[in-house]
């Protein structure tokens, strides 16, 4: 960034702790343990997801997982993924709270197996529950601010909204509807789900957002970690740009070079 | 005593604990939750934790997950 200084781009605080980067990376779709250790690193993220299962079903990687973000010193944040009810999905927080010692939780509560889009009623009841029993929830949700208000309202230290299907890699699909959520809620927003490549990263902190979460962008890529090196300087460019108060768009051209002093030739 | 630990049929001891369980479930040393019957086991309670026949027992421990 030349004289330009990386700080800049601003620390993401949620509930009132610095997060070290807008970039939250999901663990889900890694090929590997070493391939999701290079996407971390390469990421330069500071906290990423992880999901709970029956441990017959993780055999493959025994304490693995966690040995690997506990060396790169990232923060936890489980998530409640698989769950379609308010009751199943504070259950499962409460055994993550167990499981990592943190009261923070992804909190996903899916409505529909086709699209994975939550569920709004379900959705609302289990932030409202968590919230009183202590976590800081950051809710996986749609586009719409007034769900968003709602999920702040009821005490979300975050909203995230999808910007598309989750795993679809479609991008931002209403980027009207981010901006509106963004000036709906005054908690850091989000934008969880459905990029597909650095553009669309940009894209979201261009739109407002604090902060991007992805997973199957960068672990499905073909070179995850080139993928997560590329969304690292994505959302740090969109940032900046954000800040940077971009021109106005122009329906015409607007030359650049002066008329004035031009030779009669 | 016949129960389940996670979806598969077990038999254990008849005065069996939730420690045991997890035990017997092979879970690692960290990162692990269990429910039984659904309802959250917290770690300083599962060795005084008796199980019954019937019940269910889920063993979590971290997996990958966006």
């Amino acid at each position: 960034m030349g004289g330009y200084p990386d700080s800049a781009v601003g620390d993401l605080v949620i509930a009132g702790e610095k997060i070290g980067s807008r970039l939250i990376l999901g663990t889900g779709g890694a090929a590997s343990l070493a391939a999701l250790d290079e996407a971390v690193t390469a990421s330069g993220t500071a906290m990423v997801t992880v999901a709970l299962r029956r441990v017959d079903a993780a055999a493959g990687q025994p304490g693995g997982l966690l040995d690997l973000l506990e060396r790169r010193g990232v923060k936890l944040l489980p998530n409640t993924a698989g769950c379609y009810t308010a009751r199943e999905a504070v259950t499962v927080a409460r055994l993550a709270r167990e499981a990592f010692g943190t009261s923070w939780v992804k909190l996903e509560v899916i409505g529909d197996d086709r699209t994975l889009l939550p569920d709004a009623v379900e959705l609302v009841a289990a932030a409202d529950e968590l919230v009183a029993d202590g976590f800081t929830v950051l809710p996986y949700t749609t586009d719409d601010p007034v769900l968003a208000r709602r999920l702040a309202d009821v005490g979300c230290a975050a909203v995230m909204p999808a910007g598309s299907p989750i795993g679809s890699g479609l991008g931002i699909n209403n980027p009207h509807h981010v901006r509106l959520l963004r000036q709906a809620v005054d908690v850091p927003v989000i934008l969880d789900a459905g990029i597909g490549t650095a553009s669309d990263a940009a894209l979201a902190m261009e739109l407002g957002c604090d902060g991007v979460l992805l997973a199957s962008a960068v672990t499905r890529a073909q070179d995850p970690a080139a993928m997560a090196a590329a969304m690292r300087h994505a959302v740090a460019a969109g940032r900046l740009a954000y800040g940077a108060g971009r021109i106005p768009r122009r329906f015409h051209a607007l030359a650049s070079t002066p008329d004035e002093g031009r030779p009669d030739l | 005593m016949q129960l389940t630990i996670n979806g598969v049929p077990r038999d254990l001891p008849a005065d069996a604990t939730v420690a045991d369980a997890v035990a017997a479930a092979a879970a690692p040393p960290r990162g692990v939750a269990v429910a039984v019957n659904g309802a959250v086991v917290p770690r300083g309670a599962w060795p005084a934790t008796a199980l019954a026949a019937g019940d269910r027992v889920e063993v979590l421990s971290a997996a990958q997950g966006g």
